[in-house]
């Protein structure tokens, strides 16, 4: 499906530090130190650690929001030289424009991409649909609850085809059950394509449920801990006692790096 | 550079909490909602029966009655126009002189106050060359320059504009540049991600999301324009209704002095209305998200 499919689209992270001062002690704070990871082209990858773990420093990088104190990251051996199209951005904070309607968001990268008006609507209009917003093309952000927000808000990134999706915590801010529906369409559009994820979280049940490797990062500064690939078959079953195993890993890995931090 | 901006209340204050609510009824609660506005008229209808029993009573040259004031102005707008007196049939062309002065002076100076405020605002370098010169003028009040413009310009249209720009600017500018220091990075890292050139951001993000400061700071300095062909026209240029309250006061024409007033009053609250109108239009997006 992808017009890149015979690039190497893989993500390198070599030696990634990053570090800055605190704006109110100007004390050096390393978010991260010395973080090398490889993501494969089409993976889907969960990112899992403790809060203040550089998890979401290591997102802005890989974004081209932050430039890494040393260290490289290099998409299809090619370095990052800013944010672009190529890769999508998923907030916590949902991030839609609040000037524009919900069809204008969606549509927003394929206008700026020069994109023939006619063929940004049916566009649009296709992925309102599969996300149930079909008949919200024309609220404002404000108007939506935070489900279809954020619903807006990943049909945004993918509406502009963007090959990368990086996905910072985006359902932290949601209620259970809204979070639980979210996971599972996420997982059936991203089976429908072959697009990489990188999703950052701090649950345990979501880094098992939706990816295929699961990374734990230790504590403050963050690297990485343990790289565990996941074995089930799709859809999960956060019952079953295979997921049970894997959450006992987690567990174990997370629980030592927060005994860490207490300490 | 702090700026005091008056957010939140973007459009006009005097908008009840019902006149929101009633909205897009029909019927009752619209018919309820009119008399509620209707409210609004107890005090000055108040206010002018005390003025009518004062000056009668009073029967004192320096406060006419209503009904004076009246037929004066009736006689100022429709009187036959005379060569030897302004007091008849100019007050339409009057209004329009100062109407005209305002329209331009704050034409130039709002359009001149946003583009500099979005820059000032969004780029650090030209903060760093022109807000202190602009902080530095900015205290100096319009009428100050009057004499400046005058002798430079001379008595006539362009020094009184010249002094409206220059008054309409710094509110503009201010608040724009507020507005546009403010907008959210969250939004900038969207859009770029997006795919939105950095050169594009300005009209994609940074306008769009200063839009309620630039409102404010354009009704800020449309009051101001008022405020300033007024002390023009009194002190520089000839016609307008500053020039006629001033000849009216050389007359002790306390009767035309209140006709005037009101009549400016008015057209204050005109321009107002109009541009919240297209402030609506332009921030529909706002609907139900701020207090309107």
């Amino acid at each position: 499906m992808s017009l890149h499919g015979q690039v190497d689209r893989a993500i390198r992270c070599i030696g990634l530090t990053k570090a800055f001062s605190d704006i109110s002690t100007g004390a050096e704070i390393v978010a991260l130190r010395d973080l090398t990871l490889d993501i494969e082209a089409g993976a889907f990858v969960t990112i899992l650690g403790p809060s203040g773990c550089g998890k979401t420093t290591l997102l802005n990088i890989i974004a081209g929001f932050e430039k890494p104190t040393d260290g490289d990251v290099t998409i299809g051996r090619q370095p990052i030289a800013g944010p672009g199209p190529d890769r999508g951005v998923v907030f916590q904070e949902y991030a839609l424009f609040p000037w524009l309607t919900v069809a204008q968001n969606v549509g927003y990268g394929l206008v700026e991409r020069g994109v023939r008006k006619q063929e940004v609507k049916d566009a649009v209009h296709g992925w309102l649909e599969q996300v149930g917003l079909e008949d919200f093309d024309t609220r404002y952000p404000h108007e939506l609850s935070g489900g279809m927000r954020q619903r807006a808000a990943l049909v945004r990134v993918l509406a502009n085809e963007s090959e990368i999706l990086l996905m910072d915590e985006p359902f932290a801010a949601l209620d259970a059950l809204t979070r639980t529906a979210l996971q599972r369409e996420l997982a059936l559009l991203w089976g429908r394509t072959d697009k990489t994820v990188i999703f950052v979280t701090h649950n345990v049940d979501e880094a098992i449920l939706l990816g295929d490797r699961m990374i734990v990062m230790t504590g403050r500064p963050g690297s990485l801990k343990v790289d565990v690939g996941i074995d089930l078959p799709r859809p999960r079953d956060p019952t079953s006692e295979s997921f049970n195993q894997y959450r006992r890993i987690a567990a174990v890995q997370l629980e030592t790096e927060i005994a860490v931090q207490v300490h | 550079m702090k700026a005091a901006v008056a957010r939140g209340s973007q459009y006009s204050t005097d908008v009840s909490p019902e006149s929101r609510k009633f909205g897009g009824m029909p019927g009752l609660a619209r018919h309820a909602h009119r008399l509620s506005s209707l409210r609004g008229l107890v005090l000055p209808l108040l206010i002018l029966l005390v003025w009518q029993l004062v000056s009668t009573h009073l029967d004192s040259t320096f406060l006419p009655t209503p009904g004076l004031v009246w037929t004066s102005w009736v006689t100022w707008a429709f009187g036959k126009p005379s060569s030897m007196t302004w007091t008849s049939g100019t007050f339409f062309e009057y209004s329009w002189d100062s109407a005209s002065r305002v329209f331009l002076g704050f034409a130039i100076g709002a359009s001149l106050g946003v583009a500099i405020g979005i820059i000032v605002g969004w780029y650090r370098i030209a903060a760093v060359y022109l807000d202190p010169m602009l902080q530095a003028i900015r205290p100096v009040p319009a009428a100050a320059w009057l004499p400046f413009a005058t002798l430079l310009l001379g008595i006539g249209d362009p020094a009184a504009v010249f002094v409206i720009a220059l008054a309409t600017f710094f509110p503009v500018f201010v608040n724009t540049a507020a507005g546009a220091r403010q907008t959210p990075q969250l939004l900038v890292r969207a859009a770029l991600m997006l795919g939105t050139r950095p050169h594009r951001l300005l009209y994609r993000v940074v306008i769009p999301s200063a839009m309620p400061s630039i409102v404010s700071g354009l009704r800020l300095g449309m009051g101001i324009a008022w405020v300033m062909v007024i002390v023009a026209e009194m002190l520089a240029v000839r016609g307008g209704l500053g020039y006629a309250i001033w000849g009216a006061y050389n007359f002790l024409r306390m009767d035309l002095i209140i006709a005037a007033i009101i009549a400016i009053g008015f057209y204050g609250w005109l321009s107002d209305h109009i541009l919240v109108m297209v402030a609506r239009r332009l921030m529909r997006w706002q609907r139900g998200l701020v207090k309107q």
